[in-house]
């Protein structure tokens, strides 16, 4: 069989790209779609599935494609993700699906992602995936569902479907959680994470924004006096965790989701039309590896600053973040400052950064986790010279509701307890996502949302 | 939406805006604030709860010109007019028991914000001894809502135009000086005042409670922005504050903190803030 190449993602060009937030990738059109769709084996025993976190029927979907069957293709994989144009577009392929394809032992594997994306972009704009009201008699009862994150979205959509009457709780004055306010435009669209709220909106789930859960209302009042029958809690990892170094107080240092925050959800990048500022230094240290500090580092780059590095203390290999992300940053310019630690921020009288003292560090031997733990090299110390800083080292959880619910059960990193299916030690409450396992994926979240709506169902159902 | 039921000028670039947030209302305790955004793509801003009706629903919030969002909401807003956004009650509220004396001090536009502190205060059975100030006479506000929850009230000009002439600090400094039994001060104006007020009382051991208003996006803990360092400790003032004790708070980061945004600031006013191209 003649062995053709995964074929290439249309992007826009790297120099043009870097000083605007339209997105990188511009999608697979039809003929490439089904180009690549055919490389697939279609394999008896698709190790594929495995490697997805919510099992979508990949082959089968795939062989949909390369059928031009575009309604069957969207039907297969709405089976298992309802945001599939958001997943194909942000999943770390390459350490699941496709990290277990056959076709990758020996060559590159199918381009699952890239293909769930163009069949969920098709399905948008071509009117497949419309929903409607669900056809199932109303139960008449009630869910809360906190947080519109992906896990929430995800919940509500699978109760809605069943006939439950949900309402979301959103903190902020717009849904969507991280994928409207952390992950960038140029990377997720934002319309396209809209759509999917619309569609919740049609099948009637209720979305109440503006309400912070813990203040304008405890769970406890929810179900009590608010008549839920029950209630899930996605409120996802949201609290920036600093590195407690000197320095972190001046002018010019961030936490990545404040950062992000003005700018996408905000819009700070077209201040003053939208009012919000967001400082765009000349020289800007992004620290940490994961997806946060390759988004942070990226953005600060469409913002105007002229150089900007990732500062992360581990090497190359160890980088969380996607791998398609990395290979973007770095087509960008962003310089990739390795096996450095900050020890402290340095600051001018006026109280703004003028530089970011680092260590070097090297890799010891592999720690339980399999990963190579870093350790400074003595007498390494020296100064990068930026006036910003963006710390992109993590998020916990969010005390807010916890501490307005003593009786749910925490652990001693403050995520919320709770077994695979959402339940938590109270009855009738629920929790998934980030807030229960920290920071994840967007699939995982979306998982945990799913497998939580069956369980409140089963729930209310006495099953 | 918040619509807004009446909008009063209380003084020069001071409005008062009662609005609608029955929501709100039912669950505010003195202390605690909102943030507003006004229209789609305005800024979020964070306002004390000056005073509120549970029975009503409604909120009142004084607002300060300061920049382009208050001025805007001055402005443009008027009865009737919705705010786009309104979300609360954020922060958390004032340590309320009966400690014996209070004394409040609420300097500027700060004053409005301890009102409701203050009646809380009165109506735990504790004596409340406040002192407000301002610039000039016409810049002290809500005398006369003050005047009716304390058991004493001291006001003070800059200028000597209205009451004693002098800081608020003064009648403080005084009043320890004498060896009057104080047994809590909490104090919201602008960040020198309150810095003044926590160095008066430093010496005397009388613990002090100052509301902080940092620069904030959401409000709820998520990013960072409104770090604040007390006692040595990063702390976010949406959530772990508003309120914290003033001999521990480091104002001179606050104040430098409070200047991040300056620059932008001046960009969008190029126009001067006549041409109204920010609508
Ligand atoms: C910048 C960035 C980039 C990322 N990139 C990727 C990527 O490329 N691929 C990937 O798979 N994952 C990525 N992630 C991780 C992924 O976005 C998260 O794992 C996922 O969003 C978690 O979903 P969630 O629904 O649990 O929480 P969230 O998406 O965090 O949503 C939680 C929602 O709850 C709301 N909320 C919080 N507290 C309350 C309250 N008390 N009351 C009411 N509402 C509340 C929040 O405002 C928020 O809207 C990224 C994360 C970030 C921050
Ligand atoms: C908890 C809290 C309670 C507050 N209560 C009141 C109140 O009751 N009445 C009132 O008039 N004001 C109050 N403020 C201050 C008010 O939020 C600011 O005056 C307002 O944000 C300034 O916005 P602007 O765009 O008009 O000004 P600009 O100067 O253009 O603001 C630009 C940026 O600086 C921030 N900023 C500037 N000054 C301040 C400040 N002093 N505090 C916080 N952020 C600032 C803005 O949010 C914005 O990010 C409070 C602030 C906090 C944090
Ligand atoms: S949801 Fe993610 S992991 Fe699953 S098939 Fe799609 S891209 Fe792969
Ligand atoms: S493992 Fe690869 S080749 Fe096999 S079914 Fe899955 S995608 Fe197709
Ligand atoms: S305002 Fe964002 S954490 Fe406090």
């Amino acid at each position: 069989m003649l062995k053709v190449n995964r074929h290439p993602m249309p992007e826009q060009p790297a120099d043009v790209r870097r000083h605007n937030f339209e997105e990188v990738a511009l999608g697979y059109g039809e003929d490439t779609a089904v180009e690549e769709a055919q490389r697939c084996l279609n394999c008896p025993k698709p190790r594929c599935v495995a490697g997805c976190p919510v099992n979508i029927y990949i082959p089968k979907f795939i062989h949909a494609v390369a059928e031009r069957d575009f309604a069957s293709a969207i039907r297969i994989i709405k089976e298992k993700s309802s945001l599939p144009a958001v997943c194909g577009r942000v999943c770390p392929q390459e350490k699941q699906c496709e990290g277990r394809c056959v076709l990758g032992i020996k060559g590159e594997p199918v381009a699952i992602g890239r293909l769930e994306r163009f069949v969920a972009d098709y399905a948008r704009e071509h009117g497949l995936d419309a929903v409607e009201g669900p056809q199932v008699e109303k139960k008449g009862r009630h869910i809360a569902i906190i947080g519109s994150g992906p896990t929430g979205l995800a919940c509500a959509g699978s109760l809605a479907q069943k006939g439950y009457d949900v309402t979301i709780f959103e903190a902020f004055h717009v849904a969507g959680g991280v994928l409207m306010y952390g992950i960038p435009q140029f990377r997720l669209p934002k319309e396209i994470v809209q759509h999917e709220i619309d569609g919740l909106k049609k099948m009637g789930v209720k979305i109440r924004t503006n309400m912070v859960i813990g203040r304008t209302f405890t769970i406890g009042e929810l179900m009590k006096e608010e008549g839920y029958d029950a209630v899930y809690i996605g409120t996802g990892a949201g609290l920036p965790h600093f590195m407690h170094i000197d320095g972190e107080d001046l002018n010019g240092v961030y936490a990545a989701n404040e950062f992000l925050t003005r700018v996408n959800l905000m819009k700070a990048y077209t201040f003053p039309k939208a009012a919000t500022p967001v400082y765009a230094g000349k020289k800007v240290a992004v620290v940490g590896g994961g997806n946060v500090a390759m988004d942070a580092a990226r953005t600060a780059l469409r913002l105007g600053s002229e150089t900007v590095y990732i500062v992360y203390r581990r090497g190359e290999d160890e980088l969380p973040a996607r791998k398609e992300e990395v290979a973007h940053a770095k087509a960008e310019g962003v310089q990739f400052y390795l096996l450095n630690n900050p020890v402290r921020i340095l600051g001018n009288e006026d109280g703004w950064v003028t530089g970011l003292e680092c260590v070097k560090m090297e890799l010891g031997e592999p720690d339980a986790s399999g990963r190579r733990s870093p350790k400074p090299v003595e007498g390494s110390n020296h100064v990068l010279p930026v006036d910003e800083v963006v710390m992109a080292i993590g998020q916990g959880a969010n005390p807010l509701i916890s501490d307005t619910t003593p009786e749910l059960e925490i652990n001693r990193r403050g995520n919320i307890v709770a077994d695979e299916n959402g339940a938590t030690n109270m009855p009738g409450v629920f929790a998934g996502g980030d807030i229960v396992t920290g920071a994840a994926t967007v699939i995982s979240a979306m998982g945990a949302g799913k497998r939580a709506a069956e369980a409140i169902d089963a729930y209310l159902t006495g099953r | 939406m918040a619509k807004i039921l009446s909008k009063t000028k209380v003084s020069p670039a001071v409005y008062e805006l009662v609005v609608e947030a029955p929501l709100i209302a039912r669950k505010c305790r003195p202390g605690q604030f909102v943030i507003v955004l006004s229209d789609p793509e305005s800024e979020r801003v964070p306002f004390t709860i000056a005073d509120f009706d549970r029975e009503k629903g409604h909120i009142t919030m004084i607002i300060q010109e300061v920049g382009a969002t208050t001025q805007h909401i001055c402005e443009d807003f008027d009865a009737g007019d919705e705010l786009q956004n309104i979300v609360g009650p954020l922060g958390r509220p004032s340590e309320m028991k009966k400690f014996g004396t209070v004394v409040c001090v609420g300097g500027g536009i700060g004053v409005a914000p301890v009102y409701p502190i203050a009646r809380a205060y009165k109506e735990l059975g504790n004596k409340v001894i406040s002192i407000i100030g301002g610039r000039t006479k016409e810049l002290v506000l809500w005398e006369d809502k003050m005047r009716a929850v304390s058991d004493e009230l001291i006001v003070c000009t800059d200028d000597g135009s209205y009451g004693l002439k002098g800081f608020v600090t003064q009648p403080l400094q005084e009043m320890l000086e004498k060896g009057e039994k104080v047994d809590y001060v909490i104090t919201i104006g602008p960040v020198v005042m309150m810095r003044n007020v926590a160095r008066t009382t430093e010496p005397f051991h009388v613990y002090t409670a100052a509301s902080l208003n940092t620069i904030m996006v959401d409000g709820t803990g998520m990013c960072g922005g409104c770090r604040v360092l007390v006692g040595g400790e990063n702390k976010f003032a949406c959530v772990d504050g508003p309120e914290f004790d003033a001999h521990k708070v480091d104002f001179a980061n606050l104040m430098q903190r409070q200047r991040m945004y300056k620059t932008q600031e001046a960009e969008e006013w190029s126009c001067g803030g006549e041409c109204r191209c920010l609508k």
